[in-house]
């Protein structure tokens, strides 16, 4: 059971969050122009890593708002948190 | 001799005499007893049968660790538990405990056939054999093996306990409070950290409380005197809490623990009653530390199972704590000195024993000093076969070869009434690995300890692999010293003297003089797993220590393996020429020890299992009959039945009377989601399939939402209010996730947005009143109104009051018929409710719940979200083309519809279906086929909604048929298990199809 810091509300229980899933997929801002492989692309493919992964998470009972995480799925170590839109960290 | 009891100890009062029963009959014990140690002061080691082979077993340990002795505590139908350990129950009056797994007695068991056709009963051999023919498994096999297998059995009362959760939080959590937990605790308190010290036992001091040997000194005390002052003192702090009876169920990332802390189960049964049984802790640590000791391996040798072998450290327990014997002439067998002091404890209650040892020699203090009370010790030998059958009463030894492969010479026959066993010791790294730390093998010992370095928190004692007293006691300082970053402590100065262990030897099967396939010589006692069922699963081509495990069961029951894993993983390295450490180990899961299902739902039961969603109409539901439906936590009325109606003829009388004269729907649950900001609209045009921007103030729209897959997600009728203002409303099941889903897009798709969204579904009481009538009653609440259509067409809304209280009105349409919704603040709910009825009651105004409400939905081919579709449905397939806009640039899902998939002609659509004999209702979710005749028989589809519709007076149905837009008119099949049922495909709009009567 995590500990997550909110970037709005600090240090929480991890189940105040939700998990949304995989960060960065920018929803495509001309659909009608994409293949069908290029929206599917989108539209399906997620990636399920060992180590670093960057994550969506919400805090939905607490403030509701959305941030990213830098999180390693291998030890559940968090490295970073950051703000939707922020650039994310580059190490 | 019948009483084993042979001395006085402080641990248990012999003042306080305690009776129990045993299989029927009555024995007593003392209070501080486990129910181990009474039953071995009376003389009982066969205490079971073992699961597979049915062999006699006895307790074999004092421990978590026990194998053997589980019990079926009580015999009422509400309290009565399965497999608890008679070494970890403390007796109390009353207490009354059967043996498990034997019929039709403990002596004399049926089953016990078992052991002698075990030859063929192999590893694999319930996979191997129950595998044909087919049907038996479900008629023959299976009702078999569970009538004469199963560890005891459950309740079937409900639970008369209660039980409780908390939370804690600490700087310092301690797990065990032996001797490196107590130094550990004392450490932590004494510096001003708020410590937790958790110890799964009523007594503090792990196995150093009873150390008596002369041979063991801190500061020139014999050990347990230093650590009953320790204790003393660690009472005495401040900020420390001691949790006894509390075992670590699991250990969770981010120091994150749930324990068990158990406040009843050792009390008397009127004792039990009206109190809280056990208490969940769910404990935040800051820092963890793991003193959980070590558990004594046995010895792997052939019949090695039989009553009155029991593990050496266990034996000794026994005696110096408990004062009970487990028989009057022993005989040890051991590779290590730890056994050596469980033979000079029964040296000094007079006791006579024997040693067997695979060693060579040893130097040590310890055998030295039971070489000088006259113990005989058998250096280099082993145990080669053992007899008795109820208990042991001999054993056959002969001395091992030089590498220890063989055993040669002489058989020489000792007498014994008790061996105790120990082949070293396994540290509890349970918590360390839960935790997600790393093992590290010592060759040394043969042990695997935990890589400290892994984790945000240490294990310290003989968990971490510290046998040795002074190893244990400066190293638990050190650590404890630098982890909690700790100056000056008390422990600075401290004077050790032990005895230290100089040869060590290990043989993981003991070698016998006849062939291994002939003998019994058992890892895993609880499920009965040998090292040849080990050796055969190597033969038969397995690796992975987890497939052997699972292939084997080795490690499985309900002690998960604490004493039998390392033998496993031992005789498959050896049997593969690989070494030990390369294989790893299997994995430690939670919980530790087994935990009831009371501590883990704590109060969540009955009642409160989960939230009760009600609206403010609901007392008057109730007090007028209704039945309710429970739609996600919200609890709806379903439908109102007057003088002994079931429930169709109910149904059928609300339909009626909506669509003849008036209904009412207490329509407060659907979602209400409250839009705001100057791109509310185009927000709408966004999420929504259809176009908003020329929606004028005032006016209503019905809305149909998608995923981005394409598939419809939630509809709801959606409201101009003003300029830049919306109300929009959801299903009842899917509000949470639509206000989720457009938050989670607003915030990260979207952000340039100006929306603001608020939740207001329990802000507002909404009555529905429909029905030829309704204008009528809406006409008598709300004198001030214009009714008429050109005032108030249909899809508007208007402000109002009813006795000052504002409302507003919207003249939209579940059912089809004319109807008006009335949302008013929730606190008035009741009230407007109640003036609807009283207004409505000269048009028989009649309340209807939700089936009639799915009803008239139906009658006019109204899809209901979640029945009608289930995820994989496009407004395509659902044939509402209309409703999705070709001109808007984008929405979510709009590129998703005319993927490859989602344009195929021949996906399941939605038609009306009915029925060739107009009073055959069709069952919901019955398959649809064409072609009785071809074998598969190929399913086009399924009723999704299925009603005798009372306004048509015929039976119709909603269904979804492969390429069904096509078939109109076509025959079908709806096969049921007594007939098959000949339906025609229709239209799915049975009733009004021009719409006429929403203007009526």
């Amino acid at each position: 059971m995590f500990i997550i810091n909110c970037p709005f509300c600090g240090e929480r229980d991890q189940s105040e969050f939700s998990s949304g899933g995989e960060a960065h997929i920018v929803r495509p801002k001309q659909p009608t122009e994409l293949s069908d492989d290029e929206w599917a692309e989108y539209l399906f493919m997620r990636k399920n890593i060992k180590g670093i992964q960057f994550e969506r998470w919400n805090h939905a009972h607490g403030c509701r708002k959305w941030f990213n995480m830098v999180r390693d799925t291998s030890n559940d170590k968090i490295h970073a948190i950051y703000k939707m839109g922020e650039k994310p960290p580059v190490k | 001799m019948t009483n084993f009891r042979v001395g006085k100890t402080k641990f248990v009062d012999q003042t306080n005499r305690v009776s129990f029963v045993f299989d029927g009959k009555k024995y007593f014990g003392y209070k501080g007893d486990t129910l181990a140690s009474a039953l071995i002061a009376n003389g009982i080691h066969l205490v079971g049968r073992s699961f597979k082979y049915h062999r006699p077993r006895g307790i074999m340990s004092c421990g978590s660790e026990e194998a053997n002795a589980i019990f079926q505590v009580a015999d009422n139908t509400d309290r009565t538990e399965p497999n608890v350990r008679a070494t970890e129950l403390e007796i109390y009056e009353g207490l009354n405990v059967k043996s498990q797994n034997c019929w039709p007695s403990v002596n004399f068991d049926i089953g016990g056939v078992n052991n002698f056709i075990s030859p063929f009963i192999p590893a694999g051999f319930y996979y191997k054999t129950f595998m044909w023919p087919k049907n038996f498994w479900k008629n023959v096999y299976e009702p078999l093996i569970r009538k004469s297998a199963g560890l005891g059995k459950s309740p079937t009362q409900p639970d008369p306990d209660l039980y409780d959760h908390r939370h804690i939080h600490c700087d310092v959590l301690v797990i065990g409070g032996g001797i490196s937990g107590i130094i550990a605790a004392k450490m932590s308190a004494e510096n001003n950290k708020k410590t937790i010290l958790i110890d799964d036992k009523n007594h503090l001091g792990g196995s150093t409380i009873y150390q008596d040997d002369e041979n063991y000194k801190i500061n020139d005390s014999k050990t347990k005197d230093w650590l009953v002052e320790q204790i003393k003192e660690l009472k005495n702090c401040k900020n420390l809490v001691i949790k006894n009876r509390t075992s670590i169920a699991a250990y969770h990332g981010y120091n994150y623990l749930l324990a068990k802390e158990n406040l009843t189960d050792h009390l008397s049964e009127d004792k039990k009653n009206n109190t809280i049984r056990h208490r969940l802790w769910k404990i935040r640590a800051d820092k963890v530390i793991i003193a959980t000791g070590a558990v004594e391996r046995p010895m792997v040798f052939n019949n090695n199972d039989r009553p009155g072998i029991i593990l050496a450290n266990s034996v000794k327990k026994f005696i110096d704590f408990y004062g009970v014997a487990c028989g009057n002439n022993n005989v040890i067998f051991t590779n290590n000195d730890s056994a050596y002091e469980t033979a000079i404890s029964l040296n000094q209650k007079g006791i006579s024993s024997q040693i067997v040892d695979i060693r060579k020699s040893s130097d040590s203090l310890i055998v030295k000093k039971a070489e000088k009370l006259g113990i005989k010790i058998y250096w280099e030998h082993a145990i080669i076969n053992t007899s008795g059958y109820k208990k042991i009463n001999s054993v056959e030894i002969m001395k091992l070869s030089e590498d220890g492969s063989n055993v040669q010479g002489e058989i020489v026959k000792l007498k014994c009434d008790c061996l105790s066993m120990s082949g070293g010791w396994t540290p509890l790294v349970h918590m360390h690995t839960q935790s997600g730390g790393k093992l590290n093998f010592k060759d040394d010992d043969q042990i695997f300890i935990p890589d400290n370095n892994s984790t945000d928190h240490i294990s310290v004692g003989s968990c971490n692999g510290d046998f040795e007293l002074d190893d244990l006691i400066n190293n638990t300082i050190k650590s404890t010293r630098d982890y909690l970053d700790i100056e000056n402590n008390q422990f600075n100065e401290i004077k050790i003297s032990c005895s230290k262990e100089k040869n060590k030897r290990n043989i993981w099967l003991i070698p016998s003089n006849i062939n291994l396939g002939k003998t019994k010589s058992f890892i895993d006692f609880q499920n009965d797993s040998t090292a040849k069922d080990i050796k055969l699963a190597l033969r038969e081509g397995f690796r992975s220590i987890e497939h052997v495990k699972r292939y084997t069961t080795t490690g499985m029951a309900t002690d998960q393996g604490k004493t039998s894993n390392m033998h496993a993983l031992g005789i498959i390295a050896e049997t593969a020429g690989v070494k030990m450490g390369s294989l790893g180990t299997t994995t430690f899961r939670p919980p530790f020890t087994p935990l009831t299902f009371g501590a883990i739902v704590g109060r969540n039961v009955g009642n409160f299992f989960d939230i009760t969603r009600k609206t403010a109409m609901h007392e008057w539901h109730v007090s007028n009959n209704a039945e309710f439906e429970n739609v996600g936590q919200w609890k709806r009325p379903w439908y109102y039945p007057k003088n002994n109606e079931d429930m169709h003829q109910a149904v059928q009388r609300e339909s009626l009377a909506a669509r003849e004269s008036a209904g009412i729907l207490d329509a407060s649950t659907l979602g209400k989601i409250d839009i705001q900001g100057t791109d509310a609209s185009e927000f709408l045009n966004r999420v929504y399939t259809n176009a908003w921007s020329k929606l004028a103030i005032g006016k209503c729209r019905y809305g149909l939402m998608l995923n981005e897959d394409g598939m419809v997600y939630d509809d709801g009728v959606t409201t101009r209010i003003g300029e830049n203002h919306y109300i929009m409303t959801t299903t009842t099941g899917g509000a949470a996730n639509v206000l989720g889903k457009l938050e989670d897009y607003l915030q990260t798709e979207w952000p340039e947005l100006d929306v603001y969204l608020t939740s207001v579904t329990d802000h507002y009481s909404t009555a529905s009143i429909c029905g030829p009538n309704s204008k009528k009653i809406l006409m008598k609440l709300f004198p001030d109104v214009k009714f008429d259509d050109e005032n108030f067409p249909h899809m508007s809304f208007q402000n109002a009051s009813l006795d000052k209280v504002n409302c507003r009105i919207m003249r939209i349409s579940f059912t089809g018929e004319h109807s008006y919704e009335i949302n008013i603040e929730a606190k008035y709910g009741k009230s407007l409710w109640e003036k609807c009825i009283e207004a409505g009651k000269e048009f028989n105004i009649t309340p209807y719940g939700t089936e009639t409400m799915h009803l008239l939905r139906a009658e006019k081919g109204f899809i209901i979200v979640g029945q009608d579709t289930d995820g994989t449905m496009t407004p395509i397939d659902l044939q509402m083309d209309w409703i999705v806009s070709k001109k808007k640039f984008d929405f979510i899902g709009k590129r998703s519809l005319y993927r490859s998939d989602t344009i195929r002609e021949d996906r399941k659509q939605l038609v009306g279906l009915v029925t060739d004999d107009p009073n055959e209702v069709l069952e919901e979710g019955a398959q649809i086929v064409k072609n009785l005749n071809t074998k598969p028989i190929e399913m086009l589809g399924h009723v999704t909604s299925s009603y005798y519709s009372p306004n048509l007076k015929k039976s119709i149905a909603l269904a979804v048929v492969r390429s069904g837009k096509n078939m109109k008119g076509q025959k079908l099949i709806v096969p049921m298990e007594s007939k098959n049922i000949n339906v025609t495909v229709s239209d799915f709009i049975f009733l009004d199809k021009n719409n006429e009567r929403l203007n009526a």
